[in-house]
């Protein structure tokens, strides 16, 4: 059958329906976008075409005169700690649970997985508590910490898993040449280990940026809300101009798309990859 | 670099043999011989950090949920934060709740909603679009938009659809000249305008697991079906599908767990109302416990959660997770 005089009824079929369900995804987005450029009375009347009338004052006004540069700083700060610190405390938790034998070593792998039963929302309240009773609320640290612990039990699933494939016989030879667990550790494994951290820290980064029900506990001072507390925010206090709001969200899915568009391949390894290996 | 270091203690064999010399040294060479290339050094200061802060965010609040959901308190004053045991109030007081058991089965619903219409969905798109053929990346890379973007952006964005006023809903009963409903502000609709969104936000997800799982399966399988003559569909049914079990199991757990702990795409839509109409078991638990800040009440709304999502995941795990 030659393949390419075969625009059969089967690709037609196929085009047909991919095209449906790319509308219904791409929709609300374009109308999103589109209504961050709309008159409140051209939203009305027409809330899903083209606008009659190009403003910019929407995305101006945002842009110039909210908090938004506030709220995406203070995400960016505690994701970016939230990451570090993942990645350092679990890469290094997990090599010595994947290469040094001791005792209580599988008990505590184990140990570390129970974080991945269940999500955060069970323990908010005694976690609330515990932020409180130790200063830390309102400030970056209530934040981050927490959801590094959370965090962990993902990174350290895959890293674990990823160091023990590495070729042995290197660090076999290495060990019986002297070399110290620490010293392999910051030569080879962290080097080699590149795009796993690579997949764990944007994987980590995209849950810390996203996160809504820990800061919403931890944070009450407006001017350390994170992003999505902030829109949140900007909602209750615009409900009844959408073009606002519209321009808004908008602002806020840019940084999120084109971040995603760089990072694509290691999302999906880690997405897929990681869940599949299991 | 040290000269113990040449001893590798790690063969089961010559432990035994080793731990009889170590006897008869001092407590300073047993420690130098257990510190072989670093070893103790390693796991002193490589362990701590990952262990207590996992210990002290994770664990430990899980304890205390469990031990404060026989307490009544409001969250301020040590010294009442044990004064009021309550035994088993707080949840026999959850199990009367209409709220509670409209969160739990609404739960339920978002679980049925997410296997049966979208896991099929989602499974549909991966098996058009796993080959390559022109457009394929783009659709595998707009159906997976919805997924990278943030839950409460998300909300936001189908509260405007869903507007009876200024979304797609009114744009549409505009067409008859009709008055448009609110459907979010609706009893009845509003819990299925929160399903469709799901649907609609994770399906690309759980394509991409299926796609992953189609171009595992070794090409030789369907070639060898299609000489013997099977038809496309007859492929699919009869190989690809089989294949791709592991897969599926993989999308059907993550479905329920990410289901059972819903909570940022409702806030935005719609808080949990009208009247509790859309709480979720995590809305419930924000609405009730953490705004009124009833400490003992949220806590065993949490341990209920968390017993769900325990008893889920070890008779789910088990049969997930066996080859390991």
């Amino acid at each position: 059958m030659d393949r390419r005089a075969s625009f059969d009824s089967f690709n037609f079929t196929r085009y047909a329906v991919l095209m449906l369900v790319s509308g219904l995804v791409l929709i609300p987005l374009v109308a999103t976008v589109l209504g961050g450029f709309k008159t409140l009375g051209d939203l009305r009347q027409n809330p899903f075409g083209l606008p009659s009338e190009w403003v910019i004052g929407n995305y101006w006004q945002i842009l110039t005169e909210g908090n938004l540069w506030g709220f995406l700083w203070n995400s960016l700060i505690i994701a970016f700690f939230t990451v570090f610190l993942t990645l350092a405390t679990g890469a290094m938790a997990a090599y010595v649970l994947a290469h040094v034998r001791f005792f209580g070593n599988r008990m505590l792998g184990s140990y570390f997985m129970i974080g991945l039963l269940f999500p955060a929302a069970v323990a908010i309240l005694p976690l609330f508590i515990k932020i409180r009773d130790l200063g830390l609320l309102d400030t970056y640290t209530g934040v981050i910490l927490p959801q590094v612990a959370f965090s962990l039990g993902f990174c350290i699933l895959l890293l674990r898993t990823f160091f023990r494939q590495m070729p042995h016989e290197l660090f076999e030879a290495a060990l019986i040449d002297g070399c110290s667990y620490i010293h392999f550790f910051w030569h080879f494994t962290l080097p080699l280990s590149r795009p796993i951290l690579a997949t764990v820290g944007i994987f980590t980064l995209v849950q810390s940026w996203n996160n809504f029900l820990l800061p919403l506990v931890v944070i009450n001072d407006d001017a350390q809300f994170t992003w999505p507390l902030g829109i949140m925010q900007f909602r209750g206090e615009y409900s009844t101009d959408w073009t606002l709001v519209l321009a808004f969200i908008t602002l806020t899915l840019v940084p999120a798309v084109i971040f995603f568009l760089m990072t694509q391949r290691y999302i999906v390894a880690g997405l897929t990859g990681g869940a599949l290996k299991g | 670099m040290s000269s113990v270091s040449r001893s590798e203690p790690t063969k089961a064999g010559t432990a035994g043999t080793l731990l009889g010399a170590a006897r008869s040294l001092s407590l300073k060479d047993r420690y130098a011989r257990a510190n072989h290339n670093g070893r103790m050094t390693a796991i002193i200061l490589f362990l701590p950090p990952a262990l207590l802060l996992f210990t002290i965010f994770v664990i430990l609040p899980i304890f205390e949920a469990g031990l404060m959901s026989f307490f009544r308190w409001n969250g301020y004053g040590e010294a009442t934060k044990f004064a009021n045991p309550v035994g088993f109030q707080n949840y026999e007081r959850l199990a009367g709740n209409r709220a509670f058991i409209r969160a739990l089965l609404n739960t339920g619903g978002i679980i049925i909603v997410s296997l049966a219409v979208q896991l099929p969905l989602a499974l549909a798109m991966a098996l058009l679009v796993a080959k390559r053929f022109a457009g394929a990346y783009l659709f595998r890379t707009i159906f997976f938009l919805p997924f990278i973007l943030a839950e409460v952006a998300t909300g936001l964005i189908w509260r405007f659809v869903y507007d009876g006023e200024f979304g797609l809903v009114s744009a549409i009963w505009g067409v008859w000249g009709a008055e448009a409903p609110f459907v979010l502000a609706d009893r009845t609709w509003a819990i299925y305008a929160i399903m469709i969104v799901v649907v609609w936000k994770y399906f690309g997800w759980h394509m991409m697991i299926y796609i992953a799982g189609i171009q595992n399966i070794p090409s030789d399988l369907t070639d060898a079906a299609r000489m013997d003559g099977a038809t496309r569909w007859q492929i699919t049914r009869y190989v690809t599908i089989p294949l791709l079990m592991p897969a599926i199991r993989v999308s059907t757990f993550f479905a329920i767990l990410g289901s059972l702990q819903l909570f940022d795409l409702v806030m935005p839509l719609t808080r949990g109302g009208p009247s509790n109409a859309t709480q979720t078991i995590v809305t419930y638990l924000y609405n009730f416990g953490i705004e009124r800040t009833r400490i003992g009440f949220g806590s065993a709304v949490g341990v209920v959660l968390f017993v769900i999502c325990l008893g889920f995941a070890v008779s789910y795990g088990r049969t997930l997770f066996r080859k390991e």
